[in-house]
């Protein structure tokens, strides 16, 4: 005798298809929503210079949608200045920044950045700090992004509780709530412990193959960028020093391959 | 504060209990309670023991009552006040005083702090302005208010107004002025509002600050109605303990600055629970009110 009747079961995988829906798609178009893909990022012949002080010369760089990009460099190699041009923080003194279709002459809302520090208010609970900007359903939104980093029952907490790579998780939930096209990642993980960098890693990879956006990661670890990103830049003195891809299977096990230490080696090299 | 339910629970006589707790539990428990007890009766120890002194030594007939009433006069005249409705009226009158004081003052010292803080061309004009008005002893131009308003409500409470205008917008300012640059500058990266960078960000920032301005200006509150009470008033504490002067009755006035300490201890205890609701997330206001301290 059967229970449960075919029309049941196919009742059952429509709820469960429109959570997943839920979950990942964006409920309906809003109003200048930023859309949840990738955007492509051009810089062509960027210089920005602080007093007489160039700090990137003539810097040429296409990032396609979707790519997962790391810029290595030494301090003061101009690193954080591309990433403060891409989101609109500072605009280049010559040259053109582009995300997507759109000139950058100001901040991007498609464009979303990960400090160093987590930088969440601290009188705001966990998940109004995730739902920072306060859109329409930002409290549904917010809980989906913090579910999508494993924090999902963390939300009425106060962020001085919370640990140093949990602070980072809600903040890259943070980032993740608006669906950015371009998700600029400023050395987030340089200041957490050996065993939770490698989780945030895999964290960081996982979401990025489920959502697709463009990554743009700062670090100064070569480990790292090999381990998370499909192509290095080594950024030397404002000047594009070497670029390369990483071919390298996913998702990467955060164990490094004789292929990853050669090309770390290489890129050592040349920062 | 209070021990959690389920230890009272177990103090009580719970015999008949299925569940209940063993003797060494039970002792252990009453003796947890018995500190609590011991920690809230601490602060009082030292007022009670110099009240005891006080009245022994009036009593003995050590301290003239021209000099200091004994306690039980103190409270003898509370009665009396009490029961003819003076003391009431008199405190009814110099709270409102206080608190319109209050109000009107906090409120410009606030909004010139939240202006001269976020917009530097206004703090250019205004805020050396503030510095030098800041330096002159409010209770200096009494003559002048005197001149200006006569006897009236308005001369009190101006003079509150002004003395606790000045340390609210002192800490506002300098609450906002230090609120973190990295938490604006992450705030414009994702994309709110001037209005709502300002309630969500610089505000709650500010807020301690702007606590701490507020207690400060509570005691000079009750300070300078004194002062404004007992040179010129019909009604309000002051008046009622510069009459009692008149009429050498010690006991009154006694009774006129407990009166003040009271309505002192109560602001302060007002803001103190402000203080906790609004900064619950400060993780010194957090588990209970031990960190409150």
């Amino acid at each position: 005798m059967e229970i449960f009747s075919a029309a049941d079961a196919d009742v059952a995988a429509k709820v469960r298809a429109d959570e997943i829906r839920a979950t990942f798609a964006p409920p309906e178009p809003r109003a200048n929503a930023p859309r949840w893909k990738g955007e492509s990022i051009h810089l062509s012949a960027v210089t920005k210079s602080f007093g007489a002080r160039p700090v990137l010369r003539r810097l040429d760089l296409d990032v396609p949608a979707g790519q997962f990009l790391a810029v290595v460099g030494r301090s003061g190699g101009g690193k954080t200045t591309l990433m403060r041009l891409i989101c609109g923080l500072d605009l280049a003194t010559s040259g053109t920044v582009r995300v997507g279709e759109s000139h950058v002459t100001g901040l991007m809302p498609q464009v979303r950045l990960l400090f160093q520090d987590a930088r969440l208010a601290p009188w705001q609970r966990v998940l109004a700090n995730v739902g920072i900007a306060r859109g329409p359903h930002w409290r549904e939104e917010a809980h989906a992004a913090l579910r999508d980093v494993g924090l999902a029952d963390r939300g009425r907490d106060w962020p001085s509780v919370l640990s140093g790579g949990q602070k980072q998780r809600v903040s890259l939930a943070r980032a993740l709530v608006s669906r950015p096209g371009v998700l600029l990642l400023d050395e987030p993980f340089g200041a957490l412990d050996a065993l939770t960098r490698t989780e945030m890693h895999r964290l960081t990879e996982r979401i990025w193959t489920e959502h697709g956006f463009t990554v743009v990661l700062i670090t100064h670890d070569v480990a790292e960028a090999v381990a998370l990103a499909d192509r290095v830049v080594v950024l030397r003195q404002g000047e594009i020093a070497l670029d390369v891809p990483v071919d390298l299977p996913r998702p990467r096990s955060g164990i490094a391959s004789t292929e990853a230490l050669d090309l770390q080696r290489r890129i050592l090299a040349a920062v | 504060m209070s021990p959690p339910a389920h230890s009272e629970a177990a103090v009580l006589p719970a015999a008949s209990a299925p569940l209940a707790a063993e003797p060494a539990e039970i002792r252990r428990l009453a003796g947890a309670r018995a500190a609590a007890l011991g920690r809230a009766l601490l602060p009082w120890a030292l007022p009670l023991g110099v009240l005891a002194l006080w009245q022994a030594g009036a009593s003995l007939g050590l301290l003239s009552s021209r000099v200091l009433p004994a306690p039980s006069d103190v409270a003898v005249a509370f009665w009396r006040t009490l029961g003819d409705g003076s003391l009431l009226t008199n405190v009814a009158v110099s709270t409102r005083r206080a608190l319109i004081g209050l109000a009107i003052g906090g409120s410009i010292g606030f909004a010139l702090g939240v202006l001269n803080g976020i917009v530097r061309p206004a703090e250019t004009a205004f805020d050396s302005t503030m510095q030098m008005l800041r330096n002159v002893p409010h209770l200096a131009i009494i003559p002048l208010v005197i001149l200006w308003f006569g006897i009236d409500e308005e001369a009190k409470i101006f003079l509150v107004a002004i003395g606790v205008a000045f340390p609210i917008y002192l800490n506002t300012f300098h609450g906002i002025r230090t609120v973190d640059r990295g938490l604006v500058e992450m705030a414009r990266v994702y994309g709110l509002s001037s209005t709502a960078l300002f309630w969500r960000i610089v505000l709650p920032g500010a807020l301690p600050s702007v606590l701490v301005g507020l207690r400060y200006a509570l005691g000079i509150m009750w300070l300078t109605l004194i002062v404004a009470e007992t040179i010129s008033s019909t009604e309000g504490i002051g008046y009622m303990t510069m009459n009692a002067r008149e009429f050498l009755q010690t006991d009154v006035v006694v009774l006129g600055v407990l009166a003040y300490a009271l309505l002192g201890k109560l602001a302060d205890s007002f803001t103190r629970a402000i203080e906790r609701r609004a900064l619950a997330w400060h993780p010194a206001y957090q588990n209970g009110s031990e960190g409150a301290a």
